[in-house]
């Protein structure tokens, strides 16, 4: 795959996604729970952007904002712009959206046995799209079912149309959702954890099918994930979610060479290598943060190796280190300088 | 399909033969039906011994139960206490308990979803609340005392319904017994089915629908209410067994002729024919209604069709 | 009708949902605790503030349970309910049984202040005499129910085969039978003025559905990891049983034990009422209730007291229940 030819030529494209300082909070029992505190990001056509974070760090939540699809109540958008195209997505009227929704930008979700509705056929489900956004006949759709279980490689298509999602297996069933969401060709997919629930091997189909489909398609991909295997191969870009922030934006490259933010750091020294069998794994310290209390300064700080001072009561800006790099750290000179060596 | 039928019919041969003998112990301890019979005075030796015989009483339980079971599928009853075969009473009284009780079962469906769904959509609203403030209480009043209070206001103090019931019992003299009958099932309905859809809003297929551009309703419809339905369904299969128990108290407050009315007659009189022939019904009745509700269950459940 | 049936809501059973909560400010938090479901990001971490000292399943559930005021209200009611139910003197010292025909159908009169009923008795005086059936037939019931529901249903389980099936089918030949008519056909050739024939057929056709939960949820525990690794061990049957298993059932059963108590005590009232619950000179609510529906248009009082006390009686152990539930279900942990 020429990531690189790809990358630069989507660089000079207006985005299709463009999130902008977006804020999300849980409104809860407990307190209020900041969910997403100003992350931006963009997606260009044909480009893929894997978000990366542990559970908890706002990555999904931030998809579904994306989505509309957020729980609410208790769920709330707070601040910020969603421009898909350019148009903003939040001040959007429903039905509006809804036309969005599935036709233009779709998502495709983790478990997919759970995703699926139990009590309908995997064919009513795939020509729903056609028949609700299409107004196709419910022969039509059917076929068309058929076409898209075909495409995303299911055998014997034909007779399985009309079965039921328990009926396939963990990795049939996570291609009928990628087909759920290729069915209208959209602009944009939003992949969140799509392999996390499949076995090792069935992972690595999943995941080349999909990235075969986007070349195909020149759709937009946002792949969510705590996977960094997952990220190499398929992602042009990557931005790192602590604690409902984005503390790194990289080429996906560079990152792995060169990254520019502890936490980073701490992830890619955590995946269990070939050359360093023998020695400890590392683990970064401490737990996630808790978000009804997120500390002050740099969130990540009682977790940081750098942390000083500091970082307890400045809270670090998104510094500008290249044209497609950011860090959230006040000491991302270090940080590089130090791996450099 | 083919095979879950008939391992559900399989299964409800030992229930049917387990209730069967035991109401048939239990009525056979009820009293000396012979005593009965001769009224006040002692019965005459030979009259009671011919009456003994004819009954078949002077055979072992066993053989009393087997033979019975033996009568019924014949279609013969036996003869009630008043001389009429039971199966006469049974064709006078079951269309009335069949009419009420559909009634109730129609209510049920109708008040109870509508407003479990409803207010499962609106969790948390001034209504929720108050629709199952109001469940709670329907279900803490006994049955007997909101029938007598039904049956004061809409029937004496505001003349609005006749108090009691016609013989024809037809089915506008059998809405407020219905309801009364209902009632407290009703209250469960709204309960469960308003807990199923507040489970189900959460669960990950819907947000896939939503997630698809599916317009509200029938992300509701579609989606949402044909699987959190299903154990609504359930309940209410289960529950016609405790309608028709039920019965037997709507039917003695507003005068009704039914299965109830009945039964009661041949227990203080202590009468096993009818007592037997009417319970065996009922049973009867209970278990092919199981049987359905489980064939629904299947038809509306994938996953227990081809488990 | 008020039966111990299936109580849909009390879904404690595997496949069951988490019950209808009394929509009292807990939804919102259980929605928030729900959203981080599979495949979604927590919203909030696993960890709660205060998380960090170990909690065992009962006192979290007594912590909410003091902070859920359905549960204060019926637990006092309840508290009141058993005073007078041991010491009835202790607010009414009058006699239930002593009446004067004089009074018949009076209404409410100084010292009197519920009226009398048809024979002339005091109807405050038998209000409160008539608490001590109620709690007694539930108390009792439910105890038997539980038990007997919690040992069978535990067992067949827990060994499986030949055992569950067995016991499936008998625990089906009792719900087979539809609560009153049973009552009707079974109580009638009781004499006894006693409590125990009542309680003793509540337990009778009452324990299959406790048996059923206690079933499931053995079931449900028999499967958990941590089980099958002791079992793997080494672990005997009993040590399994009340270390692993027990912990995990009891909550379930009590739960609906609780509700159950209510819906018993409702179940008592109605099979007095058809003449063949608790039989004269016992005082109870449901026999009065019978007697004062002919005089319903003379003398509305006289259903209205023993009914209004029946009924509290019975929404105080269901709100009991339901707080219980709501504290106790482990889908919310």
């Amino acid at each position: 795959m020429d990531e690189g030819a790809t990358a630069t030529a989507a660089q000079d494209e207006p985005p299709l996604l463009d999130v902008r300082d977006l804020h999300v909070e849980f409104r809860t029992r407990d307190g209020v729970a900041r969910a997403v505190n100003g992350v931006s990001y963009a997606v260009r056509p044909r480009q893929t952007l894997a978000v990366l974070g542990e559970s908890g760090s706002g990555k999904s939540v931030t998809a579904q904002a994306v989505m509309g699809i957020l729980d609410s109540p208790p769920g709330f958008v707070t601040r910020g712009e969603i421009l898909f195209r350019g148009e903003d997505l939040l001040t959007m009227g429903a039905e509006e959206r809804r036309r969005v929704r599935g036709a233009r930008m779709a998502m495709i979700f983790q478990d997919a046995l759970s995703a699926l509705n139990p009590v309908l056929t995997v064919g009513e489900q795939l020509g729903e799209m056609f028949r609700v956004h299409r107004g196709m006949s419910r022969k039509d759709a059917r076929a068309r079912a058929v076409e898209l279980m075909d495409r995303v490689r299911i055998p014997a298509a034909r007779d399985r149309v009309g079965q039921y999602p328990h009926q396939f297996s963990g990795g049939m069933r996570q291609r009928v959702m990628i087909a759920m969401a290729l069915a209208l060709e959209p602009e944009l997919i939003i992949a969140d954890e799509p392999t996390t629930a499949l076995d090792v091997t069935v992972q690595a189909q999943v995941m080349e099918l999909l990235a075969e489909l986007q070349r195909e398609y020149g759709m937009g991909l946002i792949l969510i994930t705590h996977d960094l295997g997952v990220v190499a191969d398929v992602a042009d870009h990557i931005a790192v979610m602590y604690a409902g922030r984005i503390v790194e934006t990289a080429p996906v490259h560079e990152i792995y060479k060169r990254p520019a933010h502890p936490y980073t750091k701490g992830l890619l020294e955590s995946i269990p290598r070939l050359d360093q069998k023998g020695r400890e794994l590392y683990a970064i310290k401490g737990l996630p943060p808790n978000l009804l209390n997120i500390p002050t300064g740099c969130a990540f700080h009682p977790r940081c190796p750098l942390a000083r001072d500091v970082c307890a009561t400045d809270e670090p800006e998104l510094y500008r280190i290249s044209a497609r790099r950011g860090s959230a750290c006040h000491f991302w000179r270090e940080c590089l300088g130090e791996h450099q060596r | 399909m083919g095979r879950y039928v008939i391992r559900r019919l399989l299964q409800m041969i030992p229930v049917f033969a387990g209730t069967t003998v035991l109401i048939f112990v239990m009525v056979y301890a009820l009293g000396d039906p012979v005593q009965a019979r001769c009224g006040d005075r002692a019965c005459d030796p030979a009259t009671a011994a011919q009456i003994r015989h004819d009954l078949y009483l002077d055979h072992p339980l066993w053989q009393q139960y087997l033979r019975y079971m033996g009568q019924i599928f014949r279609g013969d009853f036996g003869v009630a206490w008043n001389g009429r075969p039971v199966t006469e009473l049974l064709a006078s009284a079951l269309p009335v308990t069949l009419r009420l009780t559909v009634l109730a079962i129609l209510f049920e469906i109708v008040i109870g979803i509508t407003l479990g769904v409803l207010t499962g959509l609106r969790r948390g609203r001034p209504a929720d609340t108050a629709t199952l403030l109001g469940t709670l209480l329907v279900i803490s009043v006994p049955t007997f005392v909101t029938g007598y209070v039904l049956q004061y206001l809409l029937g004496v103090k505001w003349n609005l319904i006749a108090p009691s019931v016609s013989s024809e019992a037809r089915f506008d003299e059998l809405i407020v017994p219905a309801l009364v009958l209902a009632l407290t099932s009703l209250a469960y309905v709204t309960r469960l089915s308003r807990t199923s859809v507040v489970e189900n809003i959460r669960a990950d297929y819907v947000r896939t629908a939503v997630a698809k551009g599916l317009p509200r309703r029938r992300v509701i419809t579609r989606h949402l209410l044909r699987n959190s339905l299903i154990p609504v369904v359930t309940f209410i299969g289960t529950d016609i067994g405790a309608l028709m128990g039920g019965a037997i108290v709507t039917e003695r407050i507003f005068n009704i002729h039914g299965v109830g009315y009945q039964l009661y007659q041949g227990i203080l009189r202590l009468d096993s024919a009818t007592v037997v022939g009417f319970v065996t019904i009922l049973v009867i009745v209970f278990l092919l209604a199981n049987l359905l509700v489980d064939l629904l269950y299947a038809v509306l459940d994938p996953r227990i069709r081809y488990a | 009708m008020p039966e111990p049936r299936n109580h849909p809501d009390e879904a404690v059973e595997p496949a069951g949902g988490t019950g209808a909560a009394m929509g009292l400010g807990q939804d919102e938090a259980r929605s928030l605790e729900r959203a981080p479901g599979p495949g979604r990001a927590p919203a909030v971490p696993a960890d709660r503030p205060g998380a960090d000292r170990p909690h065992s399943l009962w006192s979290d559930a007594w912590r909410d349970l003091r902070r859920n005021p359905v549960f204060v209200i019926a637990a006092l009611v309840i508290l009141f309910l058993v005073v007078i139910s041991v010491w009835p003197r202790l607010i009414a010292p009058g006699n239930p049984l002593s009446c004067n025909l004089d009074n018949s159908q009076q209404g409410s009169a100084p010292g009197h202040p519920f009226g009398f009923d048809t024979q002339g008795c005091d109807v405050y005086t038998r209000v409160v005499h008539g608490a001590r059936a109620s709690v007694t037939v539930g108390v009792c019931a439910t105890v038997g129910a539980a038990l007997l529901g919690a040992l069978l249903g535990g067992l067949a389980g827990y060994h499986g085969s030949w055992a569950d099936a067995v016991l499936s089918r008998v625990s089906d030949i009792f719900f087979g039978i539809p609560i009153v008519l049973g009552g009707l056909v079974f109580l009638s050739v009781v004499t006894s003025t006693t409590v125990w024939p009542v309680v003793g057929f509540i337990v009778l056709l009452g324990w299959p559905q406790i048996g059923r939960i206690a079933r499931g949820s053995v079931i449900t525990a028999k499967q958990n990891d941590y089980v099958q690794a002791a079992r793997a061990l080494g672990a005997g049957n009993t040590r399994v049983l009340l270390r692993h298993i027990a912990p995990n059932a009891v909550a379930p059963v009590i739960v609906v034990a609780t509700i159950a108590l209510g819906t018993y005590i409702s179940l008592e009232a109605t099979l007095s009422y058809l003449g063949v619950g608790l039989k004269p000179p016992t005082v109870s609510w449901g026999i009065d209730i019978s007697q004062a529906s002919t005089q319903i248009r003379n003398a509305p009082h006289m259903l209205l007291w023993p009914a209004g006390a029946l009924s509290v009686t019975v929404l105080a152990f269901i709100m009991l229940g339901d707080a219980v539930r709501d504290a106790l279900d482990p889908k919310l942990r």
